[in-house]
């Protein structure tokens, strides 16, 4: 596999000794021209990764935020398609920052896997996580995707123990994305020390970065996370900035995409202070 | 019932899942990695079950004693004498303890749920009568228990809700999306990922990720078992023909899975075509809907061209639900059942017809299986022998019904 965008950012980041900021927005919320706009700044404000939510109307794996995210996206009229053209535009301004869809099967397979391949990665998507694809069913999208040159982000989660682990490290490809904790996003946070042996003991098995993600809410969890961590994911906390700035019929108030860049700035910010203190433990 | 009873040939459309738990194209495990090892040990624990000679006496036992099996098959005669065609039996599955077929699988998942040591139990219910059946047994063994319940189904069903209540369960609203069994199915998959190592998830119909659909069949095949030999006892030979209500198709699929080898016999399964099929209100996932992923499973969803699960619609809560069990899409691919339709309507029609001629109200869920009965069996010869599965009692519909009557209660 040749080195695609998100091999080239984290080597990048490697030398630099710092870990990435995986921002997480729900395409299409609360409209297209607002979601693209939140999109558009996200690199300036600090972000190294992009992953971009397909809202689905049955979100199993996520908590009332994003859930409620998706729903607004979906009522705005937003398409897997359309999250297509939101990317190609993006595309037009930025050709490093990596973008990982982020999402549910089912509106893939309807979409067609061979036809969605294609034009993902016509589109500049350089990666894909399926929450509802584990390895048992690696042979609908995932060995599609790899052969197609599309990166499947595998989920490594509390309950993956060390039985469990070749089974998800597989196919593995772009990075690996641990879930701090065993339920649904935006919802608890882990304990910092649980995390790290957690990520050590993974880290023993696999040469791909390893981001965290799954309840980190504050800069100030994303710079401890940062310390041993390749990447931090933040998703809940800056999809209810969007909640927040809302008008009653749903519609974007002035300063809504200032204060989502605000907000990823003071998290890039915090985690730049983690740099001089990340281990070394990952040749 | 023993563990060979379980094993049919290998050609045979017993035969199904295969070791994937795919049916044909459908089923398979389409979950969220958390729940992934936690399913794995579902499938172990539940092979290793039906394996043990041990297991099956204690679920014959408790259906015996404490569910009240075997259910009567019935001679509906004054119903038979008016539609004037197919000679029509009923599976009294409503004579069961808790007034419907849905114990059957909670006595089997609540002793798998204590051989594997987890002390919680959560479901999701629709009309109510999983979630008493799952309140029933979880008292039963002492286990604490909660039901997630869309808080338009919560209004509707009164009646269960109360009954959970009073059998020690919690019942948690659910509000949102069409604030229905769907719904109540996302909440309680979320608590189970949350709760993974202290949770069994008591799914209640033949859908979810494997091993359910083919375990929730296993324990409710008693019904088809039981119906078989008392055909067998009541005419010397097997019905030509069996009809049962669809949602996820519990009852249907438990009623079925015994006869599917039996050419001769012809099977229907009844889809909820809501206030009309042509309006596109309708819980109607075969003949409306197209083959997709949800809830662990593919199989036919009611879905947007963009692959966006759509709002089920039907005056009964146990049908209104946008999918159906996987081994039900590979039957109807196969073409080994036929999927028809009854409207809400028709229903309603059927629910008062039954009352008064048989002395028997019917759950409006089995309501839609008398529905196809009085559209079909006037066309039908006097010898032609159908058995409908009764799958559930009305009383629970008393306040719906009489809403749509436009009587106060």
């Amino acid at each position: 596999m040749s080195a695609g965008r998100i091999e080239q950012r984290f080597a990048a980041l490697k030398a630099e000794g710092r870990a990435a900021l995986i921002t997480f927005i729900t395409a299409g919320d609360p409209d297209e021209a607002t979601s693209f706009e939140i999109l558009r700044r996200l690199p300036a404000a600090g972000a190294d990764l992009i992953e971009l939510g397909v809202p689905f109307s049955d979100p199993m794996a996520d908590g009332p935020t994003i859930e409620a995210a998706g729903h607004r996206a979906l009522a705005a009229g937003i398409t897997l398609q359309k999250i297509l053209t939101l990317v190609r535009r993006f595309r037009e301004h930025d050709g490093q920052t990596p973008i990982v869809l982020m999402g549910y099967y089912n509106p893939i397979y309807s979409y067609g896997v061979d036809a969605f391949l294609r034009d993902a990665l016509d589109a500049g998507v350089d990666g894909l996580i399926v929450v509802d694809l584990p390895p048992e069913e690696d042979a609908e999208l995932c060995l599609p995707a790899i052969k197609a040159g599309m990166r499947f982000i595998r989920l490594a989660t509390p309950t993956t123990d060390d039985k469990r682990l070749p089974a998800v490290l597989a196919h593995a490809s772009g990075f690996l994305y641990y879930v701090a904790v065993a339920g649904i996003t935006g919802t608890a946070s882990a304990d910092a020390a649980d995390l790290q042996d957690a990520i050590a003991r993974i880290r023993r098995r696999t040469k791909l970065p390893i981001a965290v993600g799954f309840g980190v809410k504050e800069p100030n969890q994303a710079a401890a996370i940062a310390e041993f961590a390749d990447g931090v994911v933040v998703g809940s906390a800056i999809v209810g900035i969007v909640a927040k700035h809302l008008d009653q019929t749903g519609r974007a108030l002035p300063g809504l995409t200032d204060e989502v860049a605000a907000f990823v700035q003071s998290l890039a910010a915090a985690m730049q202070t983690s740099t001089a203190k990340r281990q070394t433990a990952h040749a | 019932m023993t563990a060979s009873s379980l094993k049919p040939a290998a050609n045979s459309l017993r035969a199904a899942p295969d070791a994937h738990g795919h049916f044909g194209i459908y089923g398979g495990r389409y979950v969220a990695e958390t729940l992934m090892p936690l399913i794995l040990e579902v499938e172990a624990a539940y092979e290793a079950a039906r394996n043990d000679p041990a297991f099956w006496p204690e679920f014959d036992g408790l259906m015996t004693h404490y569910v009240g099996r075997p259910s009567p098959l019935y001679f509906a005669e004054r119903l038979t004498a008016h539609l004037g065609g197919a000679k029509i039996y009923f599976k009294r599955e409503e004579l069961n303890h808790t007034g419907s077929h849905k114990v059957n699988n909670c006595i089997g998942q609540i002793l798998l749920a204590r051989r594997m040591g987890k002390p919680r139990i959560i479901a999701e219910t629709g009309a109510g009568q999983h979630g008493v059946a799952t309140a029933t047994v979880a008292a039963r063994f002492d286990l604490p228990c909660v039901v997630y319940m869309g808080a338009k189904d919560i209004a509707r069903q009164q009646p269960n809700v109360f009954r959970m209540r009073l059998l020690g369960a919690e019942v948690r609203a659910v509000e949102n999306g069409s604030k229905s069994l769907k719904d109540a199915m996302n909440e309680a998959l979320r608590d189970w990922v949350a709760n993974v190592h202290d949770t069994f998830y008591l799914i209640g119909t033949v859908a979810g990720p494997h091993p359910y659909p083919k375990m929730v069949r296993d324990f409710q095949s008693v019904i088809g078992r039981e119906a078989k030999e008392q055909i067998l006892a009541a005419e010397g030979r097997l019905p030509d023909s069996l009809v049962a209500c669809v949602g996820g198709g519990s009852n249907a699929m438990g009623l079925f899975h015994p006869f599917l080898d039996d050419e001769g016999v012809k099977i229907y399964a009844v889809e909820a075509a809501g206030k009309g099929f042509h309006t596109g209100h309708h819980a109607a996932a075969i003949a409306g809907g197209r083959p997709g992923v949800l809830h662990g499973n593919r199989t036919y969803l009611l879905q947007t061209a963009d692959g966006q699960i759509k709002e089920a619609d039907s005056i009964s809560a146990g049908l209104d639900y946008p999918g159906i069990g996987p081994e039900h899409a590979w039957l109807h691919d196969v073409g080994r059942v036929d999927y028809v339709l009854a409207s809400d309507k028709e229903a309603l029609e059927a629910f008062q017809v039954c009352s008064r001629l048989e002395g028997i109200i019917p759950a409006l869920e089995s309501a839609h299986a008398i529905a196809f009965v009085l559209r079909e069996a006037p066309k039908l010869p006097k010898d032609h022998v159908m058995v409908v599965n009764l799958s559930g009692r009305g009383d629970k519909d008393i306040f719906t019904v009489a809403s749509a009557l436009g009587v106060k209660l």
